[in-house]
């Protein structure tokens, strides 16, 4: 973009006095975007995650093998120029594994936030729009979903689903909704009583159209926030499953089960199960940034004063 | 002007806050003296005479940057002194009502333990001398009930009695000034002029310098004896509270000129026209 | 992780007795409707589940008779609800029927598992309390310099981090190369057995009998996995106490305190601090109850013989008395904490008496 016209979009962006709902939108995002930006963490987070995506898009230019194939007489190679991090127990590429697995992970938090979000939302705008018998019978079972021990009910549904990726992802998604729920909930109360709500009902609109049209899309955004926090959860969560041995199955190359099948060789070839371990905790300090970043734009308390 | 004894100081003083939007500027380059009086500053919301009590008191807070070319207090430079100084000065020597009890009194402490606090700071008293201290000072603010109400939470007690309870707690360590950010916005209309007869009667009995800030012109006009009138930082009009009806600026003229009147009834009320020099236009001196 | 409860109160005039006895009938009431929300998720489990039970109480070679009998016996003939009461009524009398894996009850192996648990989640739980409070005040009174900074990056990287892998890795440099902590297990195999178990918690048996030396290397077994669980709790409790920090330290009370001229500690300390202590109570009782049951992956990684261990290697073989029954007594826990954390609460914080 050529220099003179930022300046004006600058300008326009920074000026005081907004003349559409548009510009002021516009400059809503943009100070946002601003705080952002100048905040070096929230920004690496940003990098990693962006990465991450980058790589599971990349994945098939940038690896030489499915990583999928045994190779046996390349078992448990050290670093080299040919295994940039070496190879596994049964002599495949690492470095191939790691960049595959990263479509699971991406997989796995893409899945479960599209099971939690819509849930979430339809019981807690729901509970919240509705209010009265409604919103308390779906609040009771929201808060004892709540206080339920997450993992332990995740392992016990894993066990009756059968072990399996999907499942695992079925089981976080069946143990995670509930924040959301109360989180769409708070929200739709304090849209329910709004003016445009009411003008809303007084020109006839319905129920349902009101939820879909208004409070939803509303609600959506807190919804998101918290998701975004929620990310780092999810993948140490279904890594957690994984290395049990009831998230991905073999030979899906699947961070947490590589790091249990790398297990044993921990003494004398200790990248096997450390560097998908590493991979992880970079991909979730990458969301967990992300998150916190957000968090601290969208919530101009935190900003100190 | 009681300014025999000129306790504060204040010249050019600025107080600037850094935004996202870039720096602020709440108060730009204003200066009077107090002495043991009642000065009342006016202004709307946004015209920097909360910033102007707090730079007194060092007490701006992170990201503000105060500047004067004087800002004295009974020959302590506030503008420069170090934070035990300040500490010994806040409290004892000059002290601030804040606006709602309801946000001003800390949630989880007794209220008898937070008046009671800000004697033993500046005293070697001990807990029970403290106590009577505390429980005679909320019967002088006259609080009927004192041991009933010295056990209480902030949440227990009304609006009007957690202001007495605020008074009560910055009058304790008899400061020579008292600043009075808005004292009585958050209470109803009944209870305000009760707070207020207290407040006076305490700042008279004793002396006291007083600084009463407020959006309320007519308020300020009958309470205090000088009136400060601020906008957009500055200082656009300094009288007696007496001559106020004589002011010359327009944005004080256009202030009066807002406030409905029974003698006078208006069919619709004015609206203020605000011309953007006066935020440019230096500051009025002190005379 | 959960909505606290803690800014509720704050408007109205003291609680009236009978709004407080209606407190206290409403956490009654959520408690027991939790139970029977956690029983009924339990038995649905077990209803669903591909395994058959009467196949697994008496075996693929059973003649039919047998088979039909033990359907009858298991109640498994009555309608689904009755089935439910049964379950419940079972419960309730502490029967949680028998491990497959152990052949013992499973109260009973619970009642041998958990005190292990317990000790490894207690003293991860008072090491992210002693390390995660101060840590969170400190970050939130220096906020935006580097005491924040590094509070924020240990917070962020404890959150991220997998704790199952960081223990293989913290096995592997500090015990097996460098030797300064003891292994997997609770205790060295030699020492086993030496100590009566009162009450099951090692470390206190040990010190209860005067076994130094047990106490010792049972200390030197716990303080890895006890320190990698606690790195979570750390992080999550100087999180959150940096953040109700800073919430309290941006209140006009504060700048009451400081009006007053009160020292910065004690407004830090003896204002702030106060009334964030409210709100932590909560969220010390969440960590607690979530390390009770995060406690599955650690104990896995260390060979710890808790209740987190018994139920993975419940679902390893296909023994679901044994997983629901570990469910059952890890969810009783955590909404037993919860709850307890809500009373505290209550006592605490003068709004909510």
């Amino acid at each position: 973009m050529p220099a003179t016209e930022s300046q004006g979009l600058r300008a326009w962006l920074m000026s005081d006095a907004p003349a559409s709902a548009w510009q002021a939108r516009a400059q809503r995002i943009y100070l946002s975007w601003r705080v952002f930006a100048r905040n070096p963490i929230a920004m690496t987070g940003l990098f990693i995650v962006g990465g991450l995506i980058v790589m599971a898009i990349l994945a098939p230019w940038i690896t030489h093998s499915s990583g999928l194939d045994p190779v046996l007489d390349e078992r448990l190679q050290p670093w080299s120029a040919q295994h940039w991090l070496g190879t596994d127990e049964l002599g495949r590429d690492i470095y191939d594994r790691i960049v595959w697995g990263s479509r699971i992970t991406l997989y796995i938090v893409a899945l479960v936030g599209i099971i939690v979000v819509p849930l979430g939302l339809l019981i807690g705008t729901l509970a919240g729009y509705m209010g009265g018998v409604v919103d308390n019978v779906l609040m009771r079972i929201t808060d004892i979903f709540l206080a339920f021990p997450r993992l332990i009910l995740a392992l016990a549904f894993v066990a009756t689903l059968g072990r399996g990726l999907e499942n695992a992802i079925l089981a976080i998604a069946l143990t995670t909704w509930s924040p959301y729920a109360r989180i769409a909930r708070a929200e739709a109360l304090t849209i329910r009583n709004s003016e445009f709500i009411l003008a809303a009902r007084v020109a006839g609109a319905s129920t349902l159209g009101i939820l879909l049209r208004h409070v939803v899309p509303l609600c959506a955004s807190s919804v998101i926030v918290r998701l975004t926090l929620d990310m780092a959860g999810i993948i140490l969560t279904a890594a957690g499953l994984g290395f049990l041995g009831l998230g991905a199955q073999p030979p899906t190359p699947e961070w947490g089960a590589m790091i249990s099948s790398g297990r044993q060789f921990l003494l004398d070839q200790w990248w096997v199960p450390t560097v998908p371990g590493i991979a992880i905790f970079i991909v979730s300090l990458g969301f967990n940034l992300l998150g916190d970043g957000l968090r601290d734009v969208l919530d101009p308390k935190r900003e100190g004063g | 002007m009681a300014s025999s004894d000129r306790l504060l100081q204040v010249h050019n003083l600025s107080v600037s806050f850094d935004t996202p939007r870039g720096e602020v500027n709440a108060v730009r380059g204003i200066s009077f003296d107090l002495g043991r009086e009642k000065l009342g500053i006016v202004g709307e919301s946004g015209s920097g005479k909360s910033q102007t009590g707090r730079a007194i008191l060092g007490l701006t807070g992170p990201g503000s940057r105060v500047t004067a070319d004087r800002l004295e207090f009974d020959g302590i430079n506030l503008l420069n002194a170090d934070q035990a100084t300040l500490r010994r000065v806040r409290g004892a020597r000059i002290s601030m009502i804040m606006q709602d009890p309801k946000f001003s009194l800390n949630p989880v402490m007794s209220v008898g333990r937070q008046i009671e606090e800000a004697y033993l700071v500046h005293t070697r008293a001990n807990r029970r001398e403290a106590r009577e201290r505390t429980l005679s000072m909320l019967a002088s603010v006259q609080i009927r009930n004192p041991e009933r109400v010295y056990d209480a939470y902030p949440h227990e007690v009304s609006g009007g009695m957690g202001q007495r309870v605020m008074i009560a707690m910055m009058m304790i360590p008899e400061p020579d000034i008292i600043i009075a950010d808005e004292p009585t916005s958050a209470l109803d209309v009944t209870v305000q002029l009760q707070v207020l007869a207290i407040l006076d009667d305490m700042v008279s009995r004793r002396g006291m310098g007083l600084m009463f800030i407020s959006h309320d012109l007519n308020l300020v006009a009958s309470f205090c004896d000088r009136v400060l009138v601020m906008y957009a930082g500055r200082v656009v009009e300094v009288c007696e509270a007496s001559q106020l009806h004589h002011a010359q600026h327009p944005y004080t003229r256009g202030l009066i000129g807002c406030l409905p009147s029974v003698s006078h009834p208006h069919e619709v009320l004015a609206v203020l026209d605000r011309d953007p020099e006066w935020a440019t236009a230096p500051s009025a001196a002190d005379p | 992780m959960t909505d606290h409860n803690g800014q509720t109160a704050g408007t109205g005039r003291a609680p009236s007795p009978p709004n407080r006895l209606r407190a206290l009938v409403g956490v009654f009431f959520t408690i027991v409707l939790t139970f029977v929300g956690l029983t009924a998720v339990t038995f649905v489990i077990s209803r669903v589940m591909p395994v058959d039970p009467v196949l697994a109480i008496v075996g693929d070679r059973a003649s039919q008779e047998v088979y039909d009998q033990v359907y009858l016996r298991l109640g498994l003939d009555q309608p689904i609800w009755v089935q439910y009461l049964r379950y419940i009524n079972s419960l309730l009398h502490g029967d949680l029927g028998t491990s497959i894996m152990t052949g013992q009850t499973v109260m009973s192996d619970i009642a041998r598992f958990f005190p292990a648990t317990l000790e490894l989640a207690t003293v991860a739980t008072l090491l992210g309390v002693f390390v995660g409070i101060p840590m969170g005040v400190v970050a939130a009174v220096n906020q935006g310099r580097w005491p924040d900074h590094v509070v924020r990056v240990v917070g962020l990287i404890g959150y991220s981090v997998p704790v199952f892998w960081l223990g293989l890795v913290a096995l592997l440099v500090f015990y097996a190369k460098l030797g300064w902590t003891g292994g997997p297990g609770r205790v060295e195999v030699y020492f086993d057995g030496i100590v009566e178990p009162y009450t099951g918690v090692l470390l206190l048996d040990a010190a209860l009998a005067g076994e130094w030396e047990v106490f010792r290397n049972a200390v030197s077994h716990l303080i890895l996995p006890a320190t990698l669980l606690g790195t979570f709790s750390l992080a999550y409790v100087a999180r959150m106490t940096r953040s109700f920090m800073l919430d309290q330290l941006g209140q006009e009370y504060i700048l009451t305190a400081r009006v007053k001229g009160v020292s910065e500690f004690r407004v830090i300390w003896g204002h702030a601090f106060r009334n964030v202590l409210v709100q932590l109570i909560t969220i010390i009782g969440l960590t607690y109850a979530s390390l009770l049951e995060g406690s599955v992956l650690t104990e896995t990684v260390f060979a710890w013989p808790g209740i987190g261990s018994y139920i993975t290697r419940g679902l390893f073989n296909n023994d679901m008395n044994a997983v629901l029954g570990g469910t059952i007594v890890v969810g009783a826990c955590f909404v037993g904490i919860n709850m307890l954390s809500d009373v505290l609460y209550r006592l605490v914080d003068p709004r909510a008496r």
